[in-house]
């Protein structure tokens, strides 16, 4: 048995009558949709390491994002119109980061896309942005932007990258800690970038490198190596990186034991998200690291710095304010932060109103110099390089006391500046 | 006859598609294209002659490489592309000569070994191979007999040609006397070596067969996208195919394709909805072992289209 309904069977006048008031509605609809159009929210694509070798970058690099977001909103947004992120997992792959730039350009039709970390997906991305011809900000750190490696799509506006970093840490590190050097590095690319930069800055500073210790990636033990430091080194330089890290520290204590032992200075990549303060690590105290956005809040902390901490949830130790045990990845993360205003900067001086206009969005961006420290700048103030794509700041050299993060000395921006080695406003788009 | 109007629907299926898709998915059909060639030669190792292989990454980073290196040396996709099938068959033969004095389990940790030495040996010629971050090929040498591989329809028209000569080769090896001795060596190598075939001189052919397909799978993902790096000669890159080929169907011509369609927009589709895709992915995976354990077009196969090849 069916039920029917009594008159909800259509027939030729209701359709009629449902026609003609659908054309008015939609001819009365359209002035409000132009409208509509123009106040539309500028979308953005996040390339997010979610998961993969750089996904305990990935939550953090995400909240802060949300973090940044949230604030950009409530001030107006990007031209009086509202921003979304659509944040898109790559894996920290490079074929699956390609595949999600073509998705967040080609599908979601983004108007930019920001955000990954790890050299390999960006080198392995960055062609498809080209092709499509979206803006690309990276957060990568790597030297492959200015390097001239990649394309007029392909900008480094929120980061200063590893050659500057090194270079210029280099003169205090031989002023302060030593003049001979042990470097322990990756045996990969990421670590041949410390190798050939570090190497180069110390002999600049007359200063030597007694022995490069490559390690190799399928390395779990590193006692083999150790006694391989000669006994002339004053500072011993360490980049490893991944879960290795705290097995390297934990061998390198027992090596020197309590006897004398080299000044040691490392980079923060190796322990972010991981508490310095954790059992194992205890070596670590009194050494040196760098940091490229100080992860214990200092003292002279700036209104922004305090600020922007507050506002992604980070507590004075660097951790999350609800959960003490999760560590942020606080020296790189603010570069999602940052990148995000670059947007809004050369949106907004571009006069941006869609895709068609993402070349101007380029230019913008290329014309950009001094970026002074402001709520959009927490990390401090910047120098931008538009003929090579990258930006360069000041960087963190902090010491470990107490399980904290001292900081001891900041370098200026000329410190980290080098020749060009590319021009890419030269380049066609 | 069948089968061959079957697989000649389908190429012209794929040709038929480019004029439809939006943007979005035709770049992501002709990935999946030149993919599956990579996965149709996983496919003829294992699916046909039984041999389970950990090491097809070491194929296909042979084809990106010689590609990508000969690219950076200015030569052109008309170079390019036949020295990374080249290059992919040679390796394959290389290894097949050594591993195939094993069997089973240690085929598949030889294999395995092998193509982590071609991983790490990448990672230590770093100056040359661009290491674990890789290098971006010259836009001059993205070009295939005056054609811009950077751009939509040649790109296409690039995955669509590997995939096509590779699916009808494909079908025709499976239909020739050796492609028999292969299933027969995968049913039965005792029987088949009685019968007066020489396993290793069969295994090792159907090896290079593969290898020749991962090689020109890796020159053409080099081509199209523009990237090579050493992740895609780690180990996942060997155990993908595999995955491509357990979901479409060992044993079958075209499961290989419909593998890693289904497994691209699977991941695809579930990342859009959600953040656990992973899960998504390894419960579909789990699903399949549990009630199509011989894969998409294998269950069919058992279930009525007996003709399929």
């Amino acid at each position: 048995m069916t039920t029917k309904l009594i008159g909800t069977s259509p027939n030729r006048r209701s359709v009629l009558t449902g026609m003609a008031a659908g054309g008015l509605l939609a001819s009365g609809a359209l002035p409000r949709f132009a409208q509509a159009q123009s106040s539309a929210p500028i979308k953005l694509g996040f390339q997010l390491h979610r998961t993969g070798i750089g996904a305990s970058y990935g939550r953090w690099y995400e909240r802060t994002a949300q973090a940044a977001l949230k604030l950009l909103n409530e001030g107006g947004g990007i031209n009086g119109r509202p921003v979304e992120i659509i944040f898109e997992d790559d894996g920290t792959d490079p074929r699956r980061g390609a595949e999600v730039v073509e998705k967040l350009a080609s599908q979601a039709g983004v108007d930019a896309i920001f955000g990954p970390l790890f050299s390999h997906v960006v080198i392995g991305s960055a062609p498809r942005a080209g092709e499509l011809k979206v803006p690309y900000l990276v957060c990568s750190e790597g030297y492959h932007v200015a390097s001239g490696m990649l394309n007029r799509w392909t900008l480094q506006p929120g980061i200063t990258d590893v050659r500057a970093q090194v270079s210029s840490m280099a003169p205090w590190v031989m002023n302060n800690l030593g003049k001979k050097v042990t470097m322990v590095f990756p045996d990969y690319a990421f670590g041949y970038d410390h190798r050939d930069f570090f190497t180069a800055a110390v002999e600049a500073q007359g200063g030597q490198v007694v022995a490069q210790l490559a390690i190799p990636p399928t390395e779990t033990s590193f006692t083999r190596y150790l006694p391989q430091i000669p006994a002339e080194t004053e500072v011993l330089y360490h980049v490893m990186v991944g879960p290795a890290v705290l097995t390297f520290v934990k061998e390198l204590g027992e090596f020197y034991g309590t006897g004398p032992r080299p000044e040691i200075f490392g980079f923060i990549d190796s322990l972010e998200a991981v508490n310095i303060a954790s059992p194992g690590l205890e070596f670590l105290e009194g050494t040196h690291f760098w940091e490229g956005h100080c992860r214990t809040q200092q003292a002279d902390a700036s209104e922004f710095e305090i600020a922007y901490r507050a506002a992604v949830g980070v507590d004075a130790d660097g951790a999350s304010v609800s959960d003490a045990k999760d560590v942020a990845t606080y020296a790189h993360m603010f570069s999602t932060w940052e990148t995000l205003f670059i947007l809004k900067a050369g949106m907004e001086a571009a006069g941006y109103q869609g895709p068609a206009d993402r070349q101007k969005l380029v230019e913008a961006i290329e014309a950009m110099t001094a970026m002074p420290a402001s709520m959009a700048h927490p990390q401090g103030d910047k120098m931008f390089n538009g003929k090579t794509h990258q930006v360069f700041g000041h960087q963190n050299i902090s010491k470990v006391e107490g399980g904290k993060l001292l900081r001891v000395h900041k370098t200026t921006l000329e410190d980290s500046m080098y020749e060009d080695a590319v021009d890419y406003t030269t380049m066609s788009f | 006859m069948k089968s061959l109007a079957l697989h000649l629907a389908v190429i012209a299926l794929l040709f038929a598609l480019q004029f439809v898709l939006p943007p979005y998915h035709h770049t992501n059909i002709a990935r999946v294209m030149v993919l599956a060639v990579f996965a149709m030669g996983y496919n003829i190792a294992f699916g046909y002659t039984g041999l389970l292989s950990l090491g097809h990454a070491l194929f296909f980073g042979a084809g990106l490489y010689a590609a990508g290196l000969m690219a950076n040396g200015g030569w052109t996709g008309l170079a390019t592309l036949p020295a990374g099938l080249l290059a992919g068959g040679l390796v394959a033969l290389a290894v097949g000569m050594l591993a195939l004095r094993t069997a089973g389990v240690s085929f598949m940790i030889v294999t395995l070994m092998f193509a982590q030495a071609g991983y790490l040996t990448i990672l230590y010629f770093g100056p040359v191979t661009g290491g674990d971050e890789g290098f971006v090929l010259p836009a001059a040498a993205r070009n295939l007999a005056g054609f811009d591989l950077a751009t939509e329809t040649p790109r296409y028209t690039l995955g669509l040609a590997l995939f096509a000569v590779a699916l009808l080769a494909n079908l025709a090896l499976v239909r020739s006397p050796l492609g028999r001795v292969m299933v027969a060596m995968r049913e039965n190598e005792e029987r088949s070596r009685m019968l007066g075939y020489n396993p290793f001189t069969v295994k090792l052919t159907a090896l290079v067969i593969s290898g020749l397909y991962a090689g020109v799978a890796g020159a053409g993902y080099a081509l199209m996208f523009g990237y090579v790096g050493a992740s895609f000669a780690a180990i996942q890159y060997s155990i993908l195919p595999m995955l491509w080929v357990l979901l479409g169907g060992a044993g079958t011509v075209l499961g290989p394709f419909i593998g890693a369609l289904l497994m691209f927009y699977l991941i695809d589709l579930s990342s859009s909805v959600t953040t656990a895709h992973q899960m998504v992915v390894g419960v579909a995976l789990l699903a399949l072992v549990l009630f199509a354990p011989k894969g998409l077009l294998g269950t069919l196969r058992e279930r009525g289209l007996k003709w399929l090849p």
